[in-house]
């Protein structure tokens, strides 16, 4: 748009340049450009310091267990386990209870109730994560050795998932930690796709006879069924990448073990606690392996997240009008 | 009323309950974790914590001092290296650029910032710990800042898009060049909006622990410039919420509270005063 002068078209690049415009253009040009050149050193960072361990591991990197700086063998099965392990137990729990939640922020509460809820969730995703880790270390560990394994190991402790002792941190904690820290997201992503149901559908369904929760469950819910999958896949991104709580609440001893009170590890807590201490190239690279590898996940399930929200928000909005 | 209808109702209504319990309970969580940090930081809390150092192992008392100048070391970098490149990125993209490059700045913006936070601690450990061969409070800072970027950018564009055309073109009906009607007109128009959103940037940042452990890594006394490890609050919680001695948890509950303290302070403030009646974009 060039609607300064009286003929746009005839001002030469000179009067343009005087009044500051191709300057100003030439600025913002440049930080923008920055943001998009620091992404690409990001990931061109993150795969050069680690061809050490792809060139000598390979694939079998994945599928090995032992993880040994003595003996310089490294294997990400441990990691992978217990970051896939914790998040799974995350989303088991955070499932249920962040829907739940946000079909009552978007269905039922008051505009002015529900967006009074909202704010606190806003406020809770907030919470920084050492502070969930603080919690967890000091209320959780305590409350799942004294009250939670004794619950579920007595009665269950055929099951292997519930068979061992117990010493507090493990896969079991640090999921239910995480659990606490995904809800959040879930509960803002889904009551947004909710609320983005056009009017006429709910109107249908109760016309129709059904119930309230009829119409919410049956009709409601699954027309914004994609774009709470996006919320779940949202959630699942931010749990794999989550790093100081999980630490903290792990047990960080990288074996891989059926039983849910067992301590583990994970991809970013491994990086966390070993990172400083990395002497040798090869152990160094294989902990920036670990990093791209949680960098592609995170990435991918982001980038699959953001194309479900948008797909049904938009579905919504394209019905209403 | 049938048996058949009376059920549905029934369960209807169960249902709907539940999902009541749902949004209670995790709301729940947020007034548990103020009470406990409060309950548990403010009896340790004192004037010690703010003004001394961290005493030798296995000594009682000492405070964070160090920590919190760190972290305001560290903020304060951050945002003078992040929200520059955030708000004049943002600009380019809402007042100057095509749709292609904008696609793409928005592209890699929305990728950073689903970076996880450990990563990009990798980033700046090989960017700029490696080549100097020093932990200090520039790569930290640079790591916090880049993890600013996004939310600054995205809300700035946002925001400026929102501002009126009739601003816009009565500006420049006034014969104002471009830059000018933005410096003068539009960006005053949207501050509000944008200052929240690096307010919120901010005190998001403001938590991260994992970005640091390698790059300011951390200190037990004063880091004096900008080219020595720096401490900073939440990652003497971590350190010290993981020791084996009763005093450091003390400590860590109090640093707990201050953190928390001034995260949701920022937000209660830029949420409720200056972004009333704004809706904020979501991250």
């Amino acid at each position: 748009m060039q609607s300064a002068g009286p003929i746009a078209g005839s001002r030469s690049f000179l009067s343009r340049l005087r009044d500051g415009d191709e300057i100003a253009r030439l600025i913002t040009f440049i930080f923008a450009a920055s943001v998009v050149l620091i992404t690409v050193l990001l990931v061109y960072e993150l795969w050069t310091n680690s061809t050490l361990p792809r060139h000598k591991f390979g694939w079998h990197f994945f599928v090995t267990e032992s993880w040994d700086p003595v003996m310089d063998e490294y294997g990400a099965l441990p990691f992978v386990y217990g970051t896939l392990m914790t998040s799974a137990i995350a989303l088991l729990i955070a499932i249920p209870l962040g829907i739940g939640a946000s079909i009552f922020l978007a269905e039922l509460a008051p505009p002015r109730i529900s967006d009074t809820l909202q704010f606190f969730i806003d406020l809770l995703a907030a919470v920084p994560s050492v502070i969930y880790g603080l919690l967890g270390i000091f209320i959780i560990v305590p409350l799942m050795r004294t009250v939670i394994y004794p619950a579920l190991n007595k009665p269950f402790g055929f099951l292997p998932i519930f068979k061992g002792p117990s010493y507090g941190v493990g896969f079991l904690t640090a999921g239910m930690v995480l659990a606490i820290m995904v809800i959040p997201y879930i509960i803002s992503v889904s009551r947004e796709v909710l609320l983005s149901v056009p009017r006429d559908q709910r109107e249908a369904a109760l016309a129709l006879g059904s119930t309230r929760w009829e119409s919410t469950w049956k009709v409601v819910v699954p027309f914004a069924k994609t774009g709470i999958m996006g919320s779940v896949f949202l959630a699942l991104a931010r749990a794999l990448g989550e790093t100081m709580a999980v630490t903290m609440v792990i047990g960080n001893t990288p074996k891989i073990a059926a039983s849910l009170f067992a301590p583990g590890y994970s991809i970013a807590a491994v990086i966390a606690n070993e990172f400083t201490e990395a002497t040798g190239d090869l152990y160094l690279q294989s902990l920036i392996g670990l990093g791209l590898v949680l960098f592609l996940l995170t990435f991918i399930l982001n980038g699959m997240a953001r194309l479900l929200i948008v797909v049904t928000t938009q579905k919504g909005s394209g019905v209403a009008r | 009323m049938s048996a058949r209808l009376r059920w549905r109702k029934f369960i209807s209504n169960f249902m709907l309950t539940m999902t009541g319990v749902c949004a209670m309970a995790s709301v729940a969580v947020l007034f548990f974790i103020l009470g406990y940090l409060v309950f548990n930081g403010g009896a340790s809390i004192n004037w010690d914590f703010f003004t001394k150092l961290p005493k030798p192992v296995g000594e009682n008392g000492g405070g964070m001092a160090n920590a919190i100048v760190g972290s305001a070391k560290l903020l304060a970098a951050a945002s003078l290296f992040g929200v520059p490149i955030g708000f004049f990125g943002g600009i380019y993209l809402a007042e100057f650029s095509g749709a292609k490059m904008a696609w793409v700045v928005r592209y890699a913006a929305d990728l950073l910032n689903g970076v996880p936070s450990i990563v990009v601690g990798i980033f700046a450990y090989s960017i700029v710990v490696l080549p100097f061969k020093q932990l200090s409070t520039f790569p930290g800072a640079y790591a916090l800042g880049l993890m600013m970027i996004p939310i600054t950018l995205r809300s700035t564009e946002e925001f400026l898009n929102g501002v009126p055309r009739m601003l816009r073109e009565g500006a420049m009906a006034l014969g104002a060049s471009k830059w000018k009607t933005i410096a003068s007109v539009i960006v005053p128009a949207a501050y509000r909006g944008i200052l929240t959103a690096i307010l919120l940037a901010l005190a998001r940042v403001a938590g991260e622990a994992a970005p640091l452990l390698f790059t300011a890594f951390g200190n037990r006394y004063w880091s004096p410039g900008w080219n020595q490890p720096t401490a900073s609050l939440p990652e003497m919680i971590f350190r010290y919420a993981g020791a084996p001695y009763e005093d450091w948890h003390r400590q860590a509950w109090a640093a707990g509270l201050v953190l928390l303290g001034f995260i949701l302070i920022i937000n209660i403030l830029a949420r409720t005063i200056l972004a009333r009646g704004i809706a904020m974009p979501r991250s």
